[in-house]
């Protein structure tokens, strides 16, 4: 019997879901441990899970459906300052004081800011995702950037999140400082990472999917057809801002530490560039993009503190120039030369390992 | 009352300063379909390479008319050229691609511009010492005493803006790019150079954003860093979206609303309301692309299929 039959039958999918879950919370815990890890290196994953999930959610509005958004740090803006604040003022009042909590605790407290801070990004999509009903191409590109820099002012401008100063906690009279605290775990991070994967898979391979494509192939001919241009774009705003914002809620409870700043224009730009990198439409291409320029930052700054220890480079090369000499050169070199991006909106999938190449309808 | 007028004739410099920066974001979108996300990058090296120059020559030879006359010409032709090989390194051989692409490259080459400028001149903040030049008697207006230097920027900036009108409008160049703007296609079949006048539209634009990079950071000494085109060039797209884009006159129109909306939000209720400055820009951004997405000055067109 063909084993991709089997898999494809109900109960072998949630066995298999389930089997990823355990996998996901044992690898986690090794990686988590220190003695067995370099902490260091186990940041340095945790952080390209939160990148995978933000490029594969752009990549539902910028590669699939054809729109261009370049504010995509404002959705995780808001999930990561929505979700800090319902773990930091939540607590003493319909939750109890997280650090000491039970771990089970914990993980609900991290499942509802998740939740909590995905929908109120998703909301802020749709109210994005409407101007689409009169704006196409580079007008809404331009639209998704204001919405980033009002949603970052907005942020400035709440002192109840700490304003320009950046939010970690506040002091409570009865209670003391109270900060965010770090519940983000591994398990959490990468069971997101694959609900997102396969959510865009899915619906990539549905009839509904395929209004997404011809949305982008040509929304004029698509309207002929009977597609609802306006309801597609409104609808991939909507699922990649809740994307977004989980990613946010899970940075926020990683790094314990907000800025206003850290999500503002070059922070979406450079999500942009992971999707762009990958290769636009392609889950594949997010992943391994995301994978690559969340990675770089952190191999760069070893080799190049190394370099400069040895007065090898200039020492005005710091760290973060060399990213960003890096990131418009790969911009503008992939435009030129390889618009498709790495992938060129192929798929890799575990039937096509063992089988046929399989291409997404383009 | 007279706190209202002395907010207007600052939005008033402050616009006037955006139109000028608009005023390339709209001629190369005439021209190529195509947000030149570069261009406040083009303010930023100007404002560099005036100081720059004004170093090498010695503030105070630099603090006279012919120094600073001298100074702003060459500092204007540089950042032409700079526009020039922008346009035909990176945006010419994407002319036949989609327009998604080039807007990517036109971010990459922003980031691009900024990095080098991070290299070449440091990421600390740079400032113009005061110049003997522009230490201006206030003006009174009533109750108002307002500094010169807004009116200087004002009547320099109308000025250059003036001038560019003339070449747009009165000149063969002028017609040219009014037909390449048209139509790529039926401008060269009647004999128009479209890749030069394309290459002139973007050393105009240039120049005019390096002019008010120079003008702002010489006469106001603000600070200078490898950052500081990124608001201006945003504020002045919106300016320039806001006034009908491909539309110069729109792009003052627009300049001068946005300046003074700004002015306004950040002087309300005493200043309680001035970290909203930078957002209400893309407020209005929203709402004028919401209500009349073809500008306060521009055609509606009608979409071919």
């Amino acid at each position: 019997m063909d084993p991709f039959k089997l898999l494809r039958s109900w109960p072998a999918r949630i066995i298999l879901l389930l089997a990823i879950a355990a996998g996901l919370y044992f690898l986690g815990n090794y990686l988590g441990n220190r003695q067995a890890f370099n902490p260091y290196h186990f940041r340095i994953v945790m952080l390209i899970g939160i990148a995978i999930i933000l490029a594969v959610s752009l990549n539902l509005v910028n590669g699939v459906t054809g729109q261009f958004s370049i504010g995509h740090a404002g959705f995780m803006a808001l999930g990561a300052y929505t979700g800090a604040a319902l773990t930091v003022y939540g607590q003493y009042r319909f939750l109890p004081p997280l650090a000491a909590a039970s771990p089970l605790v914990q993980q609900g407290a991290l499942v509802l800011s998740m939740l909590l801070g995905g929908l109120v990004a998703a909301v802020a999509g749709f109210v994005v995702g409407l101007p689409s009903l009169r704006l196409r191409g580079d007008y809404l590109a331009i639209v998704t950037l204001g919405f980033g820099e009002i949603i970052r002012v907005s942020i400035l401008n709440i002192d109840a999140v700490g304003g320009p100063a950046g939010f970690s906690g506040y002091s409570n009279p009865e209670h003391g400082r109270i900060v965010i605290p770090q519940l983000t775990t591994f398990f959490w991070v990468y069971l997101t990472v694959v609900a997102v994967i396969l959510f865009s898979r899915n619906l990539l391979r549905s009839t509904h999917g395929l209004t997404f494509f011809s949305v982008r192939e040509d929304e004029i001919a698509a309207e002929a057809m009977g597609v609802g241009t306006v309801r597609i774009k409104v609808t991939a705003f909507v699922m990649s801002a809740f994307f977004a914002g989980v990613a946010g809620a899970l940075y926020a409870h990683y790094d314990t530490y907000l800025k206003p700043d850290s999500f503002n224009f070059l922070r979406s730009i450079e999500i942009v560039t992971m999707v762009v990198l990958g290769g636009m439409g392609s889950i594949t291409g997010a992943v391994v993009g995301a994978a690559i320029l969340a990675a770089a930052p952190e191999v760069l700054r070893v080799w190049l503190g190394e370099l400069s220890r040895q007065k090898a480079i200039p020492s005005q090369l710091s760290p973060d120039l060399v990213r960003q000499l890096l990131y418009s050169l790969l911009l503008i070199v992939l435009m030129l030369t390889r618009p498709q991006g790495l992938f060129g909106g192929r798929e890799v999938s575990l039937k096509g390992l063992f089988q046929r190449r399989e291409r997404i309808p383009r | 009352m007279w706190a209202l007028l002395q907010n207007f004739i600052i939005g008033i410099q402050t616009g006037a300063v955006y139109a000028l920066i608009a005023v390339g974001y709209t001629m190369v979108y005439g021209v190529l379909r195509l947000i030149n996300f570069a261009h406040g990058d083009v303010y930023m090296v100007g404002a560099f390479v005036g100081l720059t120059l004004a170093a090498r020559m010695g503030f105070a030879t630099a603090a006279s008319i012919p120094g600073f006359t001298l100074i702003f010409f060459f500092t204007l032709a540089i950042c032409a050229v700079l526009g020039v090989a922008i346009e035909r390194f990176a945006y010419r051989p994407l002319r036949r691609a989609p327009r998604i692409t080039a807007l990517i490259t036109a971010i990459g080459v922003s980031l691009l511009l900024e990095a080098l400028a991070q290299l070449i001149w440091g990421a600390a903040p740079q400032y113009f010492p005061t110049m003997e030049l522009f230490r201006l008697q206030p003006v009174r207006i009533g109750a108002v005493e307002l500094n010169a230097k807004y009116f200087l920027i004002l009547f320099l900036s109308l000025f250059l803006m003036t001038a560019l009108w003339f070449i747009v409008t009165r000149t063969r160049v002028g017609k040219a790019m009014r037909a390449v703007s048209h139509d790529h296609e039926a401008a060269a079949l009647m004999g128009i150079n479209v890749n030069r006048i394309i290459s002139v539209t973007f050393a105009l634009g240039s120049a005019l954003a390096a002019a008010a990079g120079l003008l702002v950071s010489a006469v106001t000494n603000v600070k200078i860093d490898p950052l500081v085109g990124v608001m201006p060039g945003l504020k002045a797209f919106v300016a320039a979206v806001l006034g009908g884009i491909g539309n110069i006159p729109g792009a003052l129109v627009g300049g001068l609303v946005m300046g003074v909306a700004e002015a306004f939000v950040a002087g309300m209720a005493g200043g309680k309301f001035s970290t909203w400055r930078d957002a209400i820009a893309f407020i209005l951004l929203i709402l004028i692309l919401i209500f009349r997405p073809a500008g306060l000055l521009g055609r509606a067109t009608v979409e071919k299929v």
